[in-house]
């Protein structure tokens, strides 16, 4: 009967089941077909023929999206291509998760039968964090070179064959360079009409030779210990922030609210000093969590500390704020309840702390960027898988605590409503 | 509107302070106060004022305007017209809610923490610290007689206990106003006699107190001076004494029950200005010769007396007297 007149709480009792059924039939079901393009830094250091044809074959495919350049921060000069090193630090530093290297020479002899691997090999640079970017994008490297290099798979099949069944007659090499030339001719049309060809199935067979390795992440205790203790971590961060944000509620109701702000305590101050106790309360179960992750997961937690305090204190800011602007708006607890419920466990589903955000669509992805679990992940990502300096935090830095603060400022003047009557 | 009303300083938002006008200003001032919400009027102009040491009580039914009164007084309501100040201090200032203690009707209180707990919070919020908190605390829970609950949840003490706490939260800060928003409501007698020791104790140090209630004998016994509201105005105000005598001067009242026809009573007693409340009917006379006719009369139009007393009129006849109506309606 309480629950039938509290319209609020009734109502969120049935929208929550289809917000969540909803948010898992878009990052599950497949029905947008927006599959999460993945960036890969390309170097080419051989800049031949066959590793142009390759780098366009990459650039065909759909689902990739190959970057041979940093962003330009400044439209009047652009910046300079990816070296080598540059490429490393960007997947170290999170901008992409694969990174490719052709190495000079690979042009010399591109295409590895039989698993030859005397020339020049490419090189996959890869964040462990990320499991599947590295996987797809050595299958569509194979196959870039199976569709974007014919002619440069014949002449090395034709070199195979000059080799070790015997040298060709002249008529038998001319007859072959003219079929070359055609095909080169092909690619170009080809590239010239930007037609990708058609995608055929799996299509690797390992042509082109290539070497994994793991930039980030391979000498980590736990894989993806720090992703899910900060994830979970701020999951129930802000439940427990809308929680204790709720005894603004209790206090409205039993009329200690109302006994506190005729005192000298004005609804600001009141609202301050919730503020900072819900976010001491926050920062220590992170503390107690990553100590937790410390003990029984092997998390370096101790070398990490001044990142930790960093992201702990920021993220814990900013959940403290969500759980006091929770609470402004809601009138009752059971409507806190539904409605927390509601929205943290949304925010969680998009921000990344039940799943990580790669695995998820492009669209949610960037939607998960409204969320305070996507910035509190990444930055402690930053910290414990890229072990990046705390100046490198600046970004999630910035972004919680000015959510910190423009929540809070929303709370306080929801919270007008309490002041007077 | 009255020409007289100014509007009202906001509770919270900084009003101007007031200087203090004399040398002892009154602790309480209340002017034309008028507060509206929506299309209904709950303080309907009021005026008042209350003197250094004096109790003055609010009496009236539920819904009559006192708690609302109260709640301007203390900057949890904002006038829509009118004047407050507090000790010369406009309502709403840091001075004014220094003077004042509210001990508002609610329990009002933190159920999950102890006595000491909670009139600790309390103090703090009035920016009492360290061994001047502690003072106050010992000082409140010996006047609320809780010293040996000290240590007790406030959700395990009784009702009449938790009443006492309330009111010891209102005071933490020793305030020179204190009002009492109907202290007593839902105490056994016990607890209601010791509640009215602790409203002595704080009359006898000085303390200006401000009383509402709906119970006329809580009036009677605890105010100097009663003003009687009802609809959001004050009806009447004086002492006691002040208040019977220019309602019923040297008048008394006759009630009598009498037996019959429930409808020849009720006409017969309409015809000698009376009325009936739950079956017993009550006259006014001017002295106490005139029972005899009454009674000689209800004879006469076949009217058995059951039994008749008579009764001096008291702070409820005076309600009843100005407004038509009970005070517990």
């Amino acid at each position: 009967m309480a629950l039938r007149r509290d319209r609020p709480a009734l109502a969120m009792s049935f929208v929550l089941p289809i917000a969540f059924f909803s948010i898992f039939a878009a990052i599950f079901g497949g029905q947008h077909n927006s599959t999460a393009k993945i960036k890969v830094i390309l170097v080419d250091q051989d800049r031949s023929r066959a590793s142009l044809e390759l780098t366009k074959g990459l650039e065909r495919e759909a689902s990739l999206v190959i970057a041979t350049r940093p962003p330009s921060k400044d439209k009047a000069a652009a910046p300079p291509d990816y070296t080598a090193a540059t490429a490393e630090a960007a997947v170290k530093a999170g901008d992409a998760p694969v990174a490719l290297i052709i190495p000079a020479g690979f042009g010399q002899n591109p295409i590895s039968f039989g698993g030859n691997q005397n020339g020049p090999t490419i090189q996959l640079l890869s964040d462990a964090s990320d499991m599947i970017a590295p996987q797809m994008v050595g299958g569509l490297l194979q196959k870039a070179a199976m569709t974007a290099m014919p002619a440069a798979m014949a002449e090395q099949g034709m070199k195979y064959t000059d080799q070790y069944i015997g040298g060709f007659t002249p008529e038998q090499r001319k007859e072959m360079d003219a079929n070359l030339s055609y095909l080169r001719n092909l690619e170009t049309k080809d590239s010239g009409n930007g037609a990708a060809p058609a995608s055929s199935g799996s299509g690797s067979g390992g042509l082109v030779a290539v070497k994994v390795r793991s930039v980030v992440g391979e000498n980590k205790n736990g894989n993806m210990i720090s992703f899910y203790a900060a994830g979970i971590g701020v999951m129930f961060l802000l439940f427990t922030a809308s929680n204790s944000a709720g005894a603004l509620l209790e206090e409205a109701e039993s009329g200690t609210l109302d006994r506190v702000l005729s005192s000298r305590v004005t609804m600001t101050t009141l609202l301050a000093g919730k503020l900072a106790f819900n976010t001491m309360l926050a920062f220590a179960q992170l503390v107690v969590m990553f100590l937790w992750a410390q003990a029984f997961f092997k998390l370096d937690l101790f070398t990490h500390i001044p990142g930790f305090v960093v992201m702990a204190f920021c993220t814990a800011f900013a959940v403290a704020a969500f759980g006091m602007l929770l609470a402004s708006i809601c009138h009752t607890r059971a409507q806190l309840g539904a409605l927390s419920t509601l929205v943290i466990l949304t925010m969680s589903a998009i921000g990344g702390s039940m799943f990580p955000r790669f695995f998820m669509p492009a669209a949610m992805q960037k939607a998960g960027l409204f969320t305070i679990n996507a910035w509190a992940i990444d930055g402690f990502t930053k910290v414990f898988w890229r072990d990046l300096p705390v100046s490198e935090l600046w970004p999630q830095v910035g972004v919680l605590l000015a959510v910190g603060i423009a929540l809070f400022l929303i709370a306080r003047r929801i919270a007008r409503r309490w002041e007077y009557a | 509107m009255n020409d007289q009303l100014i509007a009202a300083a906001p509770a919270q938002s900084s009003p101007p302070a007031l200087k203090p006008q004399s040398p002892e200003p009154i602790p309480l001032s209340v002017d034309s106060l008028l507060k509206r919400f929506g299309q209904v009027t709950a303080v309907d102009g009021i005026s008042l004022t209350l003197n250094g040491g004096e109790c003055l009580g609010l009496l009236g039914p539920n819904g009559a305007g006192k708690s609302t009164l109260i709640r301007c007084i203390v900057g949890r309501a904002i006038a829509d017209a009118g004047r407050l100040s507090v000790f010369g201090f406009a309502a709403g200032t840091s001075e004014a809610r220094e003077a004042l203690g509210w001990v508002p009707q609610e329990l009002a209180l933190y159920p999950r923490l102890t006595c000491s707990e909670n009139l600790g919070a309390f103090g703090r919020y009035h920016g009492l610290s360290g061994s001047k908190l502690a003072q106050s605390v010992a000082w409140c829970l010996e006047w609320a007689a809780l010293q040996d609950r000290a240590g007790d949840l406030v959700k395990n003490l009784s009702g009449g206990m938790k009443r006492r706490l309330n009111m010891a939260a209102g005071i933490i800060h020793r305030p020179r106003v204190v009002l009492l928003d109907e202290p007593t409501v839902g105490v056994d007698p016990q607890s209601r006699n010791r509640i009215f020791e602790m409203i002595e104790a704080l009359r006898a140090e000085g303390t200006a107190i401000i009383y509402t209630t709906h119970y006329m004998e809580e009036a009677e016994r605890l105010c100097d001076r009663v003003a009687i509201i009802d609809h959001g105005r004050i009806v009447a105000q004086g002492t006691n004494r002040e208040l019977i005598q220019n309602s019923f001067a040297s008048r008394s009242q006759v009630l009598a029950r009498f037996a019959g026809p429930a409808d020849e009573i009720a006409a017969w007693v309409e015809r000698h200005k009376g009325r009936l409340v739950d079956g017993v009917a009550e006259f006014t006379i001017e002295q106490s010769t005139q029972i005899a006719s009454l009674l000689d009369d209800a004879a006469k139009a076949g009217l058995e007396l059951v039994d008749v007393s008579l009764r001096r009129p008291n702070l409820e006849s005076v309600f009843l007297h100005l407004t038509g109506r009970e005070l517990r309606d």
